[in-house]
């Protein structure tokens, strides 16, 4: 059971983790000051929302402490989907792929306060309330440039398209999904899935967007399993550049 | 009395020294931070809390302030734990703070009451410089992670609120 809980808690600290580093990159250059602003908070919180998980995996399940974790790990040991490796690319793609993975990440969160496992359920209880604030930010912006200029509209539809078969590799199963269910650890990404597109599926509507069609082909996973998208090598050199330079350093 | 009744007593008066490092003017206490104190021996004693934000860049400074601020009581050691037992809300903030945050300018956040967090609680929101409440939401983010940044049409003054999370 421990082996499920820990593939649980890293896929979803490690997703945590890049998309808060790519939350960050928009800091210095967002488009105007509160969204500069908006990217640079929400990206406070998925790094420390990364860092209670580590903690957890740290103190409750033996493995190394978090910034070890966070820093000092291949890249084939990460399990974060290929979806928050991508480049922030142009603000209408960053704000369709917060859109899509937060409302995600939200709905398991509130799945998780039910979990056996209690370190998790109680984390869970908290960070809700916080990803609330950052589903509201990318519902805002959704609606606002799906119902603005034919710009706004055309550019938000083609990240859509971009997105869509990466975000579906967030729910891509391990090989622990029959056992986090029978233990009542986290209901599965089935579930999970269902409940993300219940929820999203009308808003997008509202905003004038189109969701491409069902093609399991053209789904984007290997993430979970460590296969990861030629982009996510260079984020972990940036990252842990410092690191790197002096791993013993003291700051 | 017992002794070790006086010492918890003595130790909340202490912690009431420990300031948020982002509002000097409210303590942890008053923000509702402290969730626990153990007594362990004449010796050794341990302070649980819980974070406001589980990315607060402060914890680790908070922690070591209530360290040395129980320390100075005369104890060997003391132990601080940061959990999340409980889960830290805006409603544990104490009425007596909020009345210090809107001194400050910082707006208070509105009461959730364990109800889920709506559009129209983050519109209830008075200027804390000329008191109307003719005001609106500029940005759910603000300088710190728990402050969302709100401008009054009363006197066109921006303000900072604590979110209600």
């Amino acid at each position: 059971m421990s082996n499920a809980i820990r593939d649980l808690l890293f896929k979803m600290a490690d997703d945590a983790l890049i998309i808060g580093h790519r939350n960050s990159e928009w800091t210095g250059i967002g488009p105007m000051l509160e969204e500069d602003l908006a990217f640079s908070s929400m990206a406070q919180d998925k790094i420390g929302h990364a860092q209670a998980l580590y903690k957890i995996l740290n103190e409750v399940l033996g493995e190394a402490d978090a910034d070890t974790l966070a820093f000092k790990r291949e890249e084939k040991q990460f399990k974060c989907c290929q979806f928050v490796e991508q480049p922030i690319g142009e603000y209408d793609f960053s704000i369709v792929r917060q859109f899509l993975f937060d409302h995600a990440e939200l709905i398991r969160y509130d799945m998780l306060t039910q979990s056996s496992f209690q370190p998790l359920a109680k984390l869970a209880k908290k960070v809700k309330g916080e990803i609330k604030y950052h589903v509201m930010h990318a519902d805002t912006f959704v609606k606002q440039l799906g119902n603005g200029t034919e710009e706004s509209k055309a550019r938000l539809q083609s990240s859509l398209n971009y997105a869509w078969y990466l975000s579906l590799g967030i729910f891509e199963k391990s090989e622990f999904e029959n056992e986090l269910i029978s233990e009542n650890i986290f209901a599965g990404e089935d579930e999970l899935k269902k409940r993300w597109q219940e929820k999203i599926i009308p808003i997008l509507e509202a905003a004038n967007l189109k969701v491409p069609a069902t093609d399991e082909s053209k789904i984007v996973y290997g993430g979970r399993k460590g296969f990861h998208s030629e982009f996510l090598k260079p984020l972990l050199d940036e990252m842990c550049e410092v690191v790197r330079t002096d791993i013993d350093a003291e700051w | 009395m017992e002794i070790q009744e006086i010492t918890e007593q003595q130790i909340w008066l202490a912690l009431e020294n420990v300031k948020d490092p982002e509002i000097p003017v409210i303590s942890i206490v008053d923000m509702g931070m402290i969730t626990g104190i153990e007594i362990r021996d004449s010796n050794s004693a341990q302070v649980t809390m819980t974070p406001t934000f589980v990315g607060c860049p402060a914890i680790d400074v908070i922690k070591k302030n209530i360290r040395e601020e129980i320390l100075k009581l005369g104890f060997e050691e003391v132990e601080v734990k940061v959990d999340f037992e409980t889960q830290w809300t805006s409603d544990r903030m104490k009425p007596s703070a909020k009345i210090k945050l809107e001194k400050f300018g910082l707006a208070p956040p509105v009461m959730l009451n364990d109800g889920e967090l709506t559009e129209e609680q983050l519109n209830k929101v008075r200027c804390p410089h000329c008191h109307s409440t003719d005001t609106t939401l500029r940005s759910a983010f603000g300088s710190t992670l728990c402050r969302a940044i709100r401008f009054c049409f009363s006197c066109k003054q921006g303000f900072e609120q604590f979110k209600p999370i």
